[in-house]
């Protein structure tokens, strides 16, 4: 078969069960084109021959009763990978080899998955284009020069491009809903507390979620229901009733009421956009749901309150790279010099200047100015939602408010940069889960997403909800494979 | 408000990241841009508002405390730019 790069992840688990595929030529046919793909700069260390005899030994004795049956995958690195490098897109953390293995990579190995290689992304998860990695730029499959998204670019560039059937990113703002909509992929940030954070790379801990990144929404459920578990090594993992979300998957939403925030109507949003929502919002009547206007009044503090809490709760996540335990050292004339050295050589801009926004709001005589006024809006941004959730069962918005953006053009402007995430980074702020789906395409023919807020540990209803429009919309994403020689 | 180069040095005193004239300007800068957009919140009256510290509402639980992972000390300090046998090693401390 030499389409197999071609097929999606339910297509592959079916042909691997029913024999018509062995794990090693899924295998090798994803290595194949990931090695025809290395301008798309997606990975940052590949793990082939592994993975290759990985899928021989499954091939051998295949247990076909797991979920992702010797399914090759790719990981954004951000996942510790116990025995294989794991960088967080950083020059502090190039030569780190973790000694265990994150909860949620784990559960995937645990379900037959093998692993490919780790993927690129914005250093330890702080940007919205994969510029700020250490090792590069991402390139779009979409087209050539455009960012991929961020911060899990190489992810969604991998998905988008074939080099993996799927995979994981990690969203702190909208790290998994952006990039998805940029690569006219399906993203899913799940409930905090749904997957573990035991062993990701640390960047906001009261933000941080793991979720699946796919061709398509059953994919996408598919990936949740192997990741999501209570797990006792994360403080706040919650122990609730987890659905098998992909056997339960329904497009059947009639009755349902989908909310539609007025604020997200923003000022300077391009027609297109407000036109794809409209379309969305066809669509979903047209699966017999039935939608509300709602308001969400404190949206448009959601950026100013993020952009005060992350970087917070980053300058204390990364205190530890301190140029002793693991990672890159400097020079210094003493302790406090290395220090010192190694943290200005070993982060990057972008890293730098959130840990001093982060200090800065944590210092005293600041703290309550700051981080404590931001504490408080983030209740009345919370209290936004559970106020909608009494009228209505999801929200429907744009994922984003353009499409994807060249590289280099919004690299000297940070709070340009930060406005990509105006509409993902309430979800995060208030814990719920949020999918993004491709919906349409621009005029330029650059993919455009559409985003279903759930209430919190409802993902079942939002992933049928993307199901139900998924079908409706009947999005083709257009890849030419202009990287491939 | 404006962030001064003075503070902009304190920051990076705490921040324990080195920061000279030049990325000091340029910080002070992007800085006072971020800070412009984030004053924004002084438009709200939050006086009696909880503050939100986590959104999972869960009390924590306790576990035994009990080593899980063993003879991994090698490999951890494999991981260190420079040791020594089974220590860590840093630039002189005391003189």
């Amino acid at each position: 078969m030499s389409d197999i790069t071609k097929q999606s992840l339910t297509e592959l688990v079916e042909n691997i069960k029913n024999k018509k595929l062995s794990s090693t030529d899924v295998t090798k046919a994803f290595i194949e084109r990931s090695e025809k793909s290395k301008e798309l700069n997606a990975y940052i260390t590949e793990d082939f021959t592994s993975a290759l005899d990985k899928a021989k030994k499954f091939d051998q004795k295949p247990n076909l009763d797991l979920k992702l049956p010797g399914i090759p995958m790719a990981v954004k690195d951000l996942f510790c990978t116990k025995d294989v490098k794991t960088t967080a897109g950083s020059k502090i953390l190039n030569n780190f080899i973790p000694t265990y293995e994150s909860t949620v990579t784990d559960n995937i190995w645990k379900e037959g998955a093998i692993l490919l290689g780790k993927l690129n992304c914005d250093e330890f998860a702080m940007g919205s284009s994969n510029e700020t990695s250490f090792f590069g730029n991402v390139q779009n499959p979409i087209d050539k020069d455009l960012v991929p998204g961020g911060s899990s670019g190489g992810s969604a560039s991998a998905v988008a491009g074939q080099l993996t059937p799927i995979t994981i990113g990690t969203d702190t703002g909208g790290s998994i809903r952006q990039p998805a909509s940029f690569t006219g992929t399906v993203g899913l940030k799940p409930t905090y507390g749904s997957c573990s954070r035991y062993g990701i790379v640390a960047f906001a801990s009261s933000l941080d979620q793991a979720g699946p990144m796919a061709q398509n929404v059953k994919d996408c459920a598919l990936l949740q229901e192997v990741i999501s578990n209570y797990d006792p090594k994360d403080s706040t993992s919650i122990d609730f009733k987890r659905n098998q979300y992909s056997k339960e998957l329904t497009n059947n939403i009639k009755g349902k009421k989908i909310g539609i925030p007025k604020e997200y109507r923003v000022d300077g949003m391009p027609k297109e956009i407000e036109d794809l929502w409209q379309k969305g919002i066809q669509y979903v009547k047209d699966c017999g749901a039935e939608t509300i206007d709602i308001s969400l009044p404190h949206t448009s503090y959601a950026l100013p309150t993020y952009y005060i809490v992350a970087p917070a709760e980053a300058s204390s996540n990364l205190a530890r790279y301190d140029g002793v335990k693991y990672g890159f050292r400097a020079k210094g004339e003493n302790l406090i010099d290395m220090y010192e050295k190694t943290r200005s050589k070993g982060f990057g801009t972008e890293v730098q200047r959130r840990i001093m926004i982060g200090t800065y709001v944590l210092s005293s005589g600041y703290y309550d100015a700051y981080y404590l006024k931001a504490q408080k809006v983030r209740k009345l941004i919370k209290n936004d939602f559970d106020e909608a959730y009494k009228k209505v069962d999801a929200i429907l918005t744009p994922s984003t408010p353009s499409s994807a953006f060249r590289i280099g053009e919004k690299t000297n402007d940070p709070v340009s940069m930060y406005l990509n995430d105006i509409f993902t980074v309430p979800v995060n702020l208030a814990g719920l889960p949020g999918i993004s789906i491709p919906a349409g395409h621009d005029s330029k023919g650059y993919p455009l997403g559409l985003q279903i807020i759930g209430k919190a540990f409802d993902e079942q209803n939002i992933l049928n909800i993307a199901f139900a429009m998924e079908e409706k919309i009947n999005f083709k994403n257009k890849i030419t494979d202009w990287w491939i020689k | 408000m404006s962030i001064d180069l003075k503070t902009i040095k304190h920051i990076s005193k705490l921040s324990r990241i080195s920061v000279d004239e030049q990325k000091a300007e340029k910080l002070a800068g992007d800085l006072n841009s971020i800070f412009d957009f984030i004053e924004k919140l002084n438009e709200l009256k939050t006086d009696n508002v909880e503050p939100l510290t986590s959104v999972a509402e869960t009390t924590l639980k306790l576990r035994s405390d009990e080593v899980k992972s063993k003879n991994i000390r090698e490999q951890i300090i494999k991981n260190s730019p420079q040791e020594n046998e089974d220590y860590f090693v840093v630039p002189k401390v005391i003189e």
